[in-house]
């Protein structure tokens, strides 16, 4: 593998789930690659698919009425199929995830350096000592004040920052070249997610790893992606450079995404816009365009017809020609979102 | 802690008196129940009754008597049988606890490992083939009366099946102390702790299935699972270690009301002169000393049990220790 090539390739990446209502679509046939060191930015709302593409990746489906198709190529090797054996040799060690909701993901009954050393002991071998020595080191590396009291430390003891620092802690143990994190903030008050997203941010150039960072809040997209993939109803829209995405996004719902953001200057508005309608329900995705149903821009052909990304860079899927999109979204209210940095 | 641990035991000696209490009213003050009648014997005379009530303190006020009987049950240790004259009732119970406490340790073995095999591989094959037979196996299991079982047993080992060469090495029905043939002592008992144990194994098997099951849904297994530790590791790592809470608590009581006596079916069956024979026999008789020192032992192993099943929580579950 030379060392420019993608760290991560995904193609045509579908899960589906068998239901009483049929076959619900949660991710239908996603693209994607990760370069090295790249930090990419999955914005989409509940449901739109971003959290199982992400497990998909880890191989962290295990429901026996799940469908996964495609390929995930880690490094040049196929996770799809692999057997459990060698996909542990994988996660945890190559690739490891942090979770949303840090008050659930530990063990409650274990200590916190009890399940890290649990994840280093499972890919090296090495002394109790030595592995007390890293939990340590790396806790102290995640910011927490007093790692020598917190190894010790059972889950509930610690605040949800305290744990999501653990859970980071765990996740680096073993320098992951990728790290996929899934809404690593959400359950956190704002001043430790900003803590955490410096952390992350920080995590590249300390130990060199790739970073998706699954989000619905573009605010932690703008502080730390160098690439942003939007997602709706279990498929990319929008696809590009952070700061072209911010600058000139190219799909209706990227407009009505940063249309939700109050600006930074100027007069405040009275009501912030938002995207009309809800989300669709993945049992029962429209025929053509998902956004269609709730988009201002829709014409005969998004009924029918299933956009696909289009353009160099920076792409969106919409059968709008692009000149005319362009044109609209140098007239949406608002004007050019500013990024927050 | 420490405070923690005074206040329990003070919690424990109000629960034995009151239970004391209510056991003493039940035989002693229910009408009917006079028990200088039962001690007289049949058609005594009056002069006899009101002899028998002075001499064994009836016709002192209640709260006295129960004094008394207090006094002469855990100070004196000198209460004796109503019916057979002269058995002191402290010495008998205490010759009975061994038997019990062999039946039913012997059982508990059985049932906590054969609950944790049950539930454990049915939990991880779930809504397989293994899954389903095992939880039929478990129902049938638990539907069985341990007394039909036993009774079942002792027809094949002790004389449908006792010449054959797989059953010849079964002692006839009775108790042998351990301490003078230990290996008489596992041949008499083997027999009854499966009778004993088979009922607990479904029973066990079914609920640590189904909290192995939930704890496998929980957030934190996806955790480990993603650490890449293996699935035998997730399984009993994480999932059995946080279900366990559930099948301690359960184990710690019925322990508890088993050694406390609750065993007397099988030691009826079996023969083994138990506590809960003893109360059973005290029962029959309307033996009242016999039965208010078996009750209040009975209510003593609960009580303890849960202690116990508390003291062993903290060490089990971190999240029971910071709260008071």
């Amino acid at each position: 593998m030379s060392a420019d090539a993608p760290l991560l390739v995904v193609k045509d990446l579908a899960v589906s789930f068998r239901s009483d209502e049929g076959l619900v679509r949660a991710v239908g046939g996603v693209s994607f690659s990760v370069e090295q060191r790249e930090i990419v930015g999955v914005v989409g709302e509940s449901g739109s698919g971003k959290s199982q593409t992400l497990l998909a990746i880890m191989g962290l489906i295990d429901s026996p009425n799940a469908i996964v198709s495609g390929s995930i190529r880690f490094m040049g090797q196929e996770l799809i199929g692999l057997k459990r054996r060698a996909l542990d040799a994988i996660r945890g060690r190559q690739i490891a995830m942090i979770f949303q909701d840090p008050m659930s993901a530990l063990t409650p009954v274990h200590t916190i350096g009890n399940q890290i050393g649990e994840q280093v002991r499972a890919h090296e071998k090495v002394s109790a000592k030595a592995v007390r020595a890293r939990a340590v080191q790396l806790l102290d590396a995640v910011g927490i004040a007093n790692p020598d009291r917190v190894i010790d430390s059972y889950p509930h003891q610690l605040s949800g920052g305290m744990r999501q620092r653990a859970v980071i802690a765990m996740a680096l143990s073993c320098n992951p070249a990728l790290l996929v994190a899934d809404e690593p903030t959400t359950a956190l008050d704002v001043t430790v997610q900003a803590q955490i997203l410096e952390l992350i941010g920080r995590l590249r150039d300390q130990f060199g790893s790739a970073v998706i960072l699954v989000t619905h809040d573009l605010g932690v997209v703008a502080e730390v992606a160098d690439r942003v993939l939007v997602m709706y109803g279990g498929r990319f829209v929008e696809e590009g450079g952070k700061s072209s995405v911010f600058r000139a996004p190219l799909h209706p719902y990227t407009w009505g995404l940063f249309g939700s953001i109050p600006p930074m200057e100027g007069p405040r508005p009275a009501r912030l816009a938002a995207i009309p309608g809800i989300p669709p329900s993945l049992s029962n995705l429209p025929k053509g365009c998902a956004f269609s149903p709730r988009c201002a821009f829709r014409h005969d052909a998004c009924l029918v017809q299933l956009p696909i990304m289009q353009g160099e860079s920076h792409r969106a899927a919409c059968l709008l020609p692009e000149p005319t999109r362009r044109q609209f979204a140098a007239q949406r209210p608002g004007g050019v979102v500013e990024m927050q940095r | 802690m420490v405070a923690a641990l005074g206040f329990r035991l003070g919690q424990m000696v109000l629960v034995m008196f009151g239970i004391s209490v209510v056991a003493f009213l039940i035989f002693f003050a229910t009408p009917g129940a006079d028990p200088s009648a039962r001690i007289a014997g049949r058609n005594a005379s009056q002069e006899t009754l009101i002899q028998v009530r002075h001499d064994f303190g009836l016709d002192r006020p209640l709260p006295v008597q129960y004094g008394l009987m207090m006094n002469r049950l855990f100070v004196s240790r000198d209460l004796t049988s109503f019916v057979n004259r002269g058995q002191r009732v402290i010495p008998t119970v205490i010759s009975a606890i061994p038997v019990t406490l062999s039946l039913v340790g012997g059982a508990a073995v059985l049932w906590v490992l054969g609950g944790l095999i049950v539930g454990v591989i049915a939990g991880a094959t779930r809504g397989t083939f293994i899954d389903r037979a095992l939880m039929i196996l478990s129902l049938v299991g638990v539907s069985i009366p341990v007394f039909w079982l036993g009774e079942v047993a002792n027809l094949l080992t002790q004389s449908r099946w006792h010449d054959s060469w797989l059953f010849s090495w079964v002692p006839p029905l009775g108790y042998i102390p351990l301490t003078e043939n230990p290996w008489g002592w596992f041949k008499a008992l083997v027999i009854p702790w499966f009778t004993l144990a088979t009922l607990y194994v479904g029973l066990y098997g079914r609920v640590l299935r189904a909290s192995l099951i939930e704890m496998m849904q929980e957030d934190f297994i996806r955790t480990a699972r993603a650490k890449g530790i293996g699935e035998r590791r997730v399984v009993l790592h994480h999932g059995l270690r946080t279900s366990l809470v559930a099948f301690v608590t359960m184990f710690g009581l019925d322990f508890g009301a088993l050694v406390g006596g609750g065993a007397l079916l099988t030691e009826v069956v079996f023969g083994l002169q138990g506590v809960g024979k003893l109360t059973y026999e005290a029962l029959q008789t309307l033996d009242l000393p016999m039965i208010l020192a078996t009750v209040i032992y009975a209510a003593f192993f609960v009580v303890m049990a849960n202690f116990v099943v508390d003291v062993v929580f903290v060490f089990i579950d971190p999240r029971a220790r910071d709260v008071g």
